[in-house]
């Protein structure tokens, strides 16, 4: 092949390639890329339906129950503003413990309760997941104003 | 007063890095052999003092000297021996130190094998990596010194993070670290060839061992990182698609490109402005991978502590590298291409596919790790990109490509008569078809299309790679064997064959159960059965620790007992789970105790996963390929009078 | 000769957006009281749990309040600099025991020394979630009238008090 023809081939490879590619990925990028919502937003109602998301907070102390030698369990999650009511079936990541920060994949059921499929904490005691400290940075600064001001605190719909 | 010599040391480094940088490309451009000639001397120095640096931080661990912030931070009286001196490397300021030191390390070795190259290059390579000392002890000094005082000195220290005591760890960053900056020595010859705007094929045959060297290297420590992952972190996966695991990964697709594009400049000397554009990237990405992971600007189960300071310095440094070699290259390279042809059929447009597959490969990669960020700030709500979206958009290049390996080792360059090359090719393709499917249906009972796929190109990756050293060692006495650079290739895409089943047979056959268990009972898992016989507690170095003893039983028959661990660090506090795995060639079976449920029962998470451990060994024998392939007699040789030995060469890739 | 730039266009592309990401960068998180008055509180004292230490104590100086728990290996890491500062006897150091065990806290202050005018013991952490505390140890800067001036998160250090503090105090006592 004369040069410039390998440069076509070449080219014409590449843009071929990066196109399929491309189309192919961007089909499964729809699919598995996932949302990370505040529970405040849960609690309104604002959550994609029918698929996961992800969620973060701090576990509310005093919240975490199990039945008796079962693996089934169940806490609460709080952005300092709502709280949330979390189940859970598995083995939980070693850091996860009452008022520390965790970040919950899943999806909503039926009953107003967030179905966990996956519990992440990280495996640092300092670290807590950035969009989790913003999520309660955010509500925590409407706590004080509210406390100063008297207006309510978690909306329903 | 160490501590102070090891500050002082890493100042005289910093000079002589200068020197080393400015003295010898200087002389290069003026034609000045004095100048030229401060190279070597001036690596050596360099080095000298960064080792003496890092030494007296090995010291201040070893002493348990608590003054040291650092050490104060990451280390502890009753920790091990060992892991005081891997908790030099443990965070973001030793690590650091210790990139420089394998920096230092590379320009000596470049300083010192490379006598039969011409002042003028050598000198220009040197300098090159000197600028990059410069910049990475800046660096250091500037934004994260290591030698901090802490005033008053603590009594003890806060210890080490649990997670890192661990021998694989303790391993895994030097090696991860010599294949990162190894990268930085092709990126020194890509750089020297654009300043002189000389560059043919001799360049290329010295520059390949350098990256084939940095390549085996980073193989092999990304390796251990995912087996450290995997019995470490506790629950079973060898890859996650972290962040940071992404940041290791892509140098590797670049380098393994640039490989191959070696491979072609120096047989042909055609994609040379391909070559050096690789070169650039591949040392580019190594450079990005350190942004991203001590920048804090990813989220990251591994991130170093991050530092909004630290992550400005390494973009302006990274800044100036990569800008300052793209615009050298738009400027030089236009003129450095070659105009040689070659057949649609040749081995030059199947290297060329496989370039064109690893950079797709590396895109997709690197848009799936900046895709949460890309979002946000197109606000368009904070995001992740889950494993199975990169499992899928990663194979799409991938299974093309090992393909495309088997043909490509067996055509020739320039052109390739298609008879001959079905004739070769028949019985490795007829071979994969049949224990492709046969493998599965055999050992695992069941096939599926993905299945059969994942298997036939790991048998046809396996058997094109065996065709070589098979005819070479069947063949008559007194004829020419292959050569260690064809053998090397052959091992390398051997390697890639076993890793390529190791993982399809370990994600299409593996099974996991979390289960509750009480001391006497036992749990089924894929045929094996695991009985939890006692708990008892342990008392470590430095943490104690619950233990299972859990028996496993194959239909009946013990098999081995393994102990897995809860462990709590008595200075951190922090729990670990530390898997009990038995392991064998074709199976990995992993028991990971969880919490008390309460009333004696505890949860536990139990694993089955066939021929894990070819992933790793495949690893390691991707890397023994590159070592055979560097022990080829080409390198050793001196130029001169050498000159027939090309077309001995001619054989390699 | 366009296509020897793409690279150059491509990589000049990325670096402008990973500059826009650092400035983004979640791991920044500047207080929203700075300028406003700390959050109330009132805690029982670590020492004595029949005193409590609130923002009264904060009143008419200037003062730091410093958030720290025995689990936090950066509160040991700063320890020392701040038995330093507490020495040098400058500015009176106040604190919130977060998220702490009574006994474990007192021992801790025990060995390594006391550098606080007051502890005030946050058990449940109440009150470090109105201060907005990430993750300790963290140190405010609060100025006479009980405003915060500047919030500093994680371990103090000789040259980040240099940096940071000095100037700002000078410039609250003229």
């Amino acid at each position: 092949m004369k040069p410039r023809q390998q440069r076509m081939l070449a080219v014409g490879l590449a843009v071929l390639g990066v196109a399929i590619a491309a189309g192919l990925t961007l089909r499964a990028f729809e699919d598995n890329m996932m949302f990370f919502v505040d529970i405040s937003d849960v609690i309104a109602g604002e959550y994609p339906e029918e698929r996961n998301f992800r969620i973060g907070g701090l576990v509310v102390d005093g919240s975490v129950m199990r039945q008796e030698g079962a693996l089934d369990m169940s806490f609460r999650i709080t952005d300092m503003r709502c709280e949330l009511g979390v189940e859970y079936t598995g083995v939980l990541p070693d850091l996860f413990r009452e008022g520390q920060g965790v970040v919950a994949h899943g999806a909503m059921g039926d009953n107003g309760i967030f179905v966990a499929d996956k519990i992440l904490a990280k495996h640092d005691e300092n670290y807590m997941a950035p969009e989790v400290a913003e999520s309660l940075a955010k509500h925590v600064d409407e706590k004080t104003q509210t406390l100063r001001e008297g207006t309510t605190e978690c909306e329903q719909p | 007063m160490i501590p102070e010599l090891g500050h002082f040391a890493l100042i005289l480094a910093l000079s002589l890095a200068l020197c080393q940088a400015l003295l010898p490309l200087i002389g290069a451009q003026r034609n000045d052999a004095t100048m030229m000639s401060v190279a070597r001397s001036a690596a050596t120095g360099q080095f000298v003092f960064v080792a003496i640096s890092f030494g007296c931080l090995t010291w201040a661990f070893l002493q348990d000297d608590f003054s040291v912030l650092y050490v104060a931070s990451h280390s502890q009286l009753s920790l091990p021996t060992p892991y005081k001196v891997s908790a030099v490397w443990s965070a973001h300021e030793g690590s650091l130190l210790m990139w420089i030191l394998i920096l230092a390390g590379w320009t000596l070795a470049v300083a010192r094998f490379s006598g039969d190259m011409p002042q003028k290059l050598v000198s220009r390579v040197i300098g090159v990596l000197g600028l990059l000392s410069v910049g990475f002890l800046l660096f250091a000094l500037l934004t994260s010194n290591p030698f901090e005082r802490l005033v008053p000195a603590a009594l003890d220290g806060a210890d080490l993070n649990p997670l890192l005591q661990d021998p694989g760890l303790a391993i895994h960053p030097p090696l991860l670290y010599i294949g990162y900056v190894g990268f930085s020595v092709a990126f020194a010859f890509a750089i020297a060839a654009m300043i002189s705007g000389e560059l043919d094929q001799q360049w290329a045959k010295w520059t390949r061992p350098w990256t084939t060297v940095a390549w085996l290297f980073l193989t092999m420590g990304i390796a251990l990182g995912s087996w450290w992952a995997y019995y470490e972190l506790g629950w079973g996966g060898w890859w996650f698609w972290d962040p940071v695991e992404n940041a290791s990964f892509m140098p590797w697709l670049i380098g393994t490109a640039l490989i191959h594009s070696l491979a072609v400049t120096e047989r042909r000397g055609l994609f040379k402005s391909w070559t050096l554009l690789l070169a650039i990237t591949a040392f580019s990405l190594s450079l990005l991978g350190t942004f991203l992971v001590r920048s804090g600007i990813i989220v990251s189960v591994h991130a170093f502590a991050s530092d909004p300071t630290r992550g400005f310095f390494i973009l302006a440094f990274l800044g100036v590298v990569i800008v300052g070699a793209l615009a050298l290259y738009a400027w030089r390279a236009p003129s450095m291409d070659s105009s040689a042809g070659f057949a649609l059929l040749s081995r030059e447009t199947f290297l060329l596919l496989n370039n064109v597959l690893l950079v797709v490969a590396t895109t997709v990669v690197l848009l799936g790790t900046l895709a949460p960020l890309i979002v946000e700030m197109l606000n368009g709500g904070k995001i992740s990109v889950g494993a199975p979206w990169f499992e899928v958009a990663f194979l799409i290049p991938m299974l093309p490509l090992i393909f495309l390996l088997g043909l490509g080792m067996h055509t020739a360059w320039r052109k390739q008569a298609s008879d001959s090359w079905i004739r070769v090719l028949r019985i490795p393709a007829i071979i994969a078809v049949v224990l492709g499917i046969v493998i599965p249906l055999l050992f695992y009972g069941r096939v599926s299309v993905m299945i059969a796929v994942g298997c036939i190109l790991a048998v046809w990756m396996v058997s094109t790679a065996l065709v070589l050293p098979l005819r070479s060692w069947r063949r008559e006495k007194g004829t020419a064997g292959i050569t260690r650079s064809t053998l090397g290739m052959s091992v390398a895409h051997l390697g890639m064959g076993l890793f390529v089943l190791g993982a399809t047979v370990v994600s299409s056959f593996g099974m996991e159960a979390d289960r509750s268990i009480r001391i006497g009972e036992s749990l089924e898992l894929a045929g094996f059965e695991f009985e939890l016989r006692e708990l008892r507690q342990v008392q470590g170095p430095n943490y104690s620790a619950i233990e299972g003893v859990v028996e496993v039983r194959d239909g009946g028959e013990f098999i081995g007992t393994v102990r897995p661990q809860k462990r709590q660090y008595l200075v951190q506090k922090n729990w670990m789970t530390e898997a009990g795995i038995h392991s064998s060639l074709n199976k990995d079976l992993f028991v990971a105790l969880g919490d008390q449920l309460g009333d004696g029962v505890w949860s536990i998470r139990v694993q089955y996963k066939p021929m894990i451990s070819f992933i790793w060994i495949a690893a390691f024998v991707m890397a023994l390929g590159g070592v055979i392939a560097v022990s080829d007699r080409r390198y050793r040789v001196p130029v001169r009078g050498r000159q027939d030995a090309n077309d001995v060469v001619a054989e390699a890739v | 000769m366009l296509r020897y730039f793409m690279p150059l266009v491509v990589i000049i592309v990325l670096l402008v957006f990973f500059y826009k990401g650092l400035g983004n960068d979640p791991g920044v998180l500047p207080s929203q009281y700075i300028g406003k008055p700390a959050p109330v509180f009132e805690l029982p004292s670590l020492k004595d749990a029949s005193r409590t230490v609130s923002n009264a104590d904060l009143k008419g100086q200037v003062s730091l309040v410093n958030i720290w728990a025995t689990w936090c290996t950066g509160c040991r890491a700063e320890h020392g600099f701040l038995m330093q500062l507490a020495e040098q006897g400058d500015i009176p150091i106040y604190a919130i025991n977060w998220r702490d065990r009574r006994d474990s806290a007192l021992s801790f202050l025990s060995q390594l020394g006391d550098p606080y005018v007051a502890s005030g013991f946050d058990e449940d952490g109440r009150v470090g979630i109105d201060w907005g505390v990430y993750g300790a140890p963290e140190t405010f800067l609060i100025d006479p009238d009980g405003q915060v001036v500047y919030r500093f998160t994680g371990p103090l250090s000789d040259a980040a008090w240099q940096r940071e503090f000095v100037p700002r105090i000078e410039e609250l006592r003229q």
